[in-house]
């Protein structure tokens, strides 16, 4: 019963806070509204056991990922969404095409789902099994996630350096060349 | 006790929630943000099923998804500033061109 409440609990909060994502015309109020969605992701994690799972989504996702978020929205001093042609369109098939989508989806799980209740601390998801399965079972696709986050970061680097700073590059290479060439034709001189 | 199905309309809520937002929305942040929680949605179905079907597995899968959102948080964040650098707005409206 404690078990229900608390899922309801968070899902309410969960649900409220995805809604406002929507609503709100400003994207600081959309990142904290997303920030509350994920905490309130990482209890429902915590009600089905996985803690270490709650800990990296708040970690990560709530901390690291959605502060690089108001990050990039205070340096582009992002201002409220405008209304436009476009807009009306994406609402007007949007909204009916996603209703059809979600009551599929829903009668879809209603229909075929049995109704076996997921015990609280089913299976230990504490960071020692995890770990276990990580580094044993799941160890080739850890090490290609780490050539993943590599590449990222060289991307992100090169995508987010002003366009000048490769320019300038470019021009300052020949023009040493040609000093050298001047400081040398004075030597002979 | 909470039952599976429970769980999952929670996550197809959150799903069709981002679904919604990145159909709507006009402003790039916040598309990237939908998508967002678009992943978080699955997550939460990936919790789910590991918990229904006593694997770890699908925790561990969670930890993936996480770790990609992560890369392409960076990557798409650092293309919406390369975008706003080269056309100074942010609205998808106006990003119609490949080359200016």
């Amino acid at each position: 019963m404690l078990h229900l409440t608390l899922f309801l609990f968070f899902a309410a909060i969960a649900v409220a806070g995805a809604v406002n994502l929507l609503v709100q015309r400003h994207p600081i109020n959309s990142a904290l509204s997303l920030v509350v969605v994920m905490a309130s992701l990482a209890g429902e994690y915590l009600l089905l056991g996985a803690e270490f799972v709650a800990a990296v989504q708040v970690i990560v996702y709530a901390g690291a990922i959605m502060v690089l978020f108001v990050f990039v929205i205070m340096l582009l001093n992002a201002g409220e969404e405008a209304r436009s042609k476009g807009s009306r369109v994406a609402i007007l098939l949007g909204v009916p095409g996603v209703t059809i989508g979600a009551v599929l989806v829903a009668w879809v799980v209603l229909r075929y789902s049995n109704a076996e209740a997921v015990s609280m601390y089913a299976l230990p998801g504490d960071p020692q099994a995890i770990a276990r399965l990580l580094f044993h079972d799941f160890l080739l696709p850890f090490e290609v996630t780490s050539i993943l986050i590599l590449i990222a970061i060289m991307g992100a680097v090169v995508l987010a350096s002003p366009p000048q700073a490769i320019v300038r590059r470019r021009r300052t290479e020949p023009a040493q060349h040609e000093t050298r060439e001047l400081a040398a034709a004075g030597k002979e001189r | 006790m909470v039952p599976l199905t429970y769980y999952l309309l929670l996550s197809g809520i959150l799903f069709t929630c981002g679904v919604l937002g990145f159909l709507i929305k006009r402003n790039i942040i916040t598309i990237f943000m939908s998508i967002e929680l678009m992943l978080n949605g699955v997550n939460l179905s990936f919790v789910a099923f590991a918990a229904h079907w006593h694997a770890l597995s699908g925790q561990v899968f969670v930890f993936f998804v996480m770790v990609v959102a992560a890369a392409e948080a960076t990557v798409g964040l650092a293309i919406i500033i390369a975008v706003f650098r080269t056309r100074e707005t942010l609205n998808v409206d106006q990003v119609n061109l490949l080359k200016l």
